[in-house]
């Protein structure tokens, strides 16, 4: 399947903010907001990428991301741990056969300045510790270049050394600079072989946005009525409450379907937003409001 | 000017710092004692509290963090402001029914009242701290600490003295809170907002809600993340219900009774720790 990338595919910046406002408007209450809930845990990627990690710090998140909760309500476990290529062989063991997937984030993430050779050792490093997901990150420097070649090449190498692994391309829109850039990398991914696009590393600000999360969630829709392959998103950054998660729900129902209301198609790259969806299931079957004090801190 | 049409004011609540109204978009009539309307108030719900707790959570750390003796300047500062309002006090009080000269002396005792929990700040832990003796090498000591966010359901009468009485001695000790206003007389509650606006105390240090009872006393009794909370009034369903929620998360609960807050004696230390706990240090010390 062939695209050219050098045409440059408008985007009507204000139209796509007065959609997120629109989308923003919806109330989902009761029945849909447990359900909904329940599906936003199930979609968490429950990520510790800091210089700080610690074997320990990753087990005890593992065991978190396994049993979210100790009480008397049904929380469901989380899609997947998402760690530092150290940390693999770690994670992997906590995590046994519970079905929580390991992700490992790859490619000199998060600045993605490394020379090619490395990058394609270490995902191969991280594939051979047992990680089932890659979270690459694009060379931003050499796509704002207009090197679209190096990023579609870039993506292709990487891609072959994942293997059987998962790949998820991570855009970095906060440097992507305009929506015409998000909606041409996510292209470039998505021909290059991503299984999912991603908005942002979490270390650059802003990270992910409801309106470039809908430009993606449109090149995703677009990709998949040109070529009836499903790509997945996951927004990942800043994503702390369950409101905003919730939101980002309704944006993925609205533009791709039901079929994306699925951890194989949607994730969030997010450590807060568990809990407090955590503490937002807790007060929905209670009735009441919720105290931080009585939760785990991480 | 002959045909000027006065400009009313809008009353909102307070939540973070800022003016708001009801999320809920509710509000009621207030009526004057001839039944011609004053002004339309707040309806908030339950959550315009929930917002109110985050933010008075959120500003617990950081007004608890402060020097008592600048807790206790912010105070004074805050008795300033009401000085320079007096008129506008009492009026409001005079609306509820009071005399002028009733009023007058309630406004000045509310300002009086306020000096004196500022001068309370950087005192109480040393009246009420101590040091222990104990049979070991250690040097042992108590402070009282704030307990952190209190939810306070103002009295309905005496409103004015009543709201500094219920709020001062609160977070004089670096406690944070949200109010219920009197439902009946929530005007110079809401005049107290803008004291609060234009004084230095930090956004959600104090929130102000108006709204009924009967919707709020639920919320305010069992959100988990209340550490305390001070009842005014008389109705003992209401007392019984309050203290069933505290028994939640074993909160504390403490009732006044709301004839008592305008008499001089209301005003004492023991309102500022009712709502702190006491920690105690064991320092280890050599020969």
């Amino acid at each position: 399947m062939k695209s050219d990338f050098r045409h440059i595919i408008p985007i009507d910046k204000v139209g796509i903010e007065e959609r997120v406002a629109r989308f923003n408007t919806r109330s989902i209450k009761k029945e849909s907001k447990m359900f909904a809930m329940r599906l936003a845990m199930q979609m968490i990627d429950l990520t510790t990428l800091e210089g700080m990690d610690t074997d320990r710090k990753v087990e005890q998140l593992c065991n978190k991301a396994i049993r979210p909760f100790n009480g008397p309500h049904e929380i469901p476990k989380v899609a997947a741990i998402c760690v530092y290529p150290p940390f693999v062989s770690t994670a992997k063991k906590a995590l046994g056969d519970s079905g929580v997937h390991v992700a490992s984030v790859a490619t000199s993430f998060p600045s993605g300045h490394a020379s090619m050779s490395e990058k394609i050792a270490e995902v191969k490093y991280c594939v051979n510790e047992g990680a089932d997901e890659i979270d690459m990150v694009i060379s931003r420097g050499e796509f704002l270049k207009g090197n679209y070649n190096f990023t579609f090449d870039e993506v292709c190498q990487i891609k072959e050394a994942c293997g059987k692994a998962h790949l998820k391309v991570i855009l970095e829109t906060g440097e992507l600079q305009t929506l015409e850039n998000v909606r041409k990398a996510s292209d470039i991914a998505m021909y290059a072989g991503a299984d999912f696009i991603k908005t942002s590393t979490g270390k650059v600000s802003p990270a992910a946005t409801q309106p470039v999360t809908l430009v993606m969630l449109e090149a995703i829709r677009d990709y998949y009525l040109k070529t009836g392959i499903k790509i997945g998103m996951k927004p990942a950054g800043g994503i702390r409450d369950t409101k905003t998660a919730l939101r980002y729900l309704v944006m993925v129902k609205e533009t791709l379907g039901s079929d994306w209301l699925n951890p194989d198609l949607f994730r969030f790259g997010a450590s807060a937003l568990a809990n407090d969806l955590i503490m937002q299931i807790v007060k929905q079957e209670t009735g009441v409001y919720q105290s931080g004090d009585y939760f785990s801190k991480d | 000017m002959q045909n000027r049409i006065p400009v009313l004011k809008t009353y909102k609540i307070y939540i973070a710092g800022k003016f708001e109204r009801s999320e809920s978009g509710r509000y009621y009539a207030l009526k004057d004692k001839s039944g011609n309307q004053i002004a339309n108030i707040c309806l908030s719900s339950r959550k315009d509290f929930r917002n109110a707790v985050v933010s008075a959570r959120n500003a617990f750390a950081g007004w608890s963090a402060k020097t008592a003796y600048n807790r206790s300047q912010i105070l004074y500062r805050m008795a300033e402001m009401m000085e320079g309002r007096s008129a506008q006090f009492t009026d409001e009080l005079m609306l509820e029914g009071l005399t002028r000269k009733a009023a007058e002396t309630q406004v000045a005792e509310s300002i009086d009242c306020l000096i004196y929990y500022a001068g309370w700040c950087d005192k109480y832990q040393q009246v009420f701290g101590s040091v222990n003796p104990v049979a070991s090498s250690h040097f042992n000591f108590s402070v009282p600490e704030p307990v952190g966010v209190v939810s306070i359901i103002a009295p309905e009468m005496n409103t004015l003295i009543g709201l500094v009485t219920a709020t001062a001695p609160v977070i004089a000790s670096g406690n944070t809170c949200v109010v219920l206003a009197s439902q009946e007389n929530p005007l110079s509650t809401l005049t107290f907002t803008e004291v609060l606006g234009t004084s230095d105390l930090p956004g959600g240090v104090i929130n102000i809600l108006t709204g009924k009872k009967g919707e709020l006393l639920e919320p305010f009794s069992n959100h988990m993340d209340v550490n305390a909370v001070a009842y005014h009034g008389d109705d003992s369903e209401e007392r019984k219900m309050i203290q069933q929620n505290a028994a939640l998360n074993v909160r504390r609960v403490k009732i006044y009774d709301s004839k008592k807050v305008s008499l001089v004696k209301a005003q004492n230390p023991y309102r500022v720790m009712d709502f702190t706990e006491i920690k105690t240090t064991w320092h280890p010390i050599g020969e």
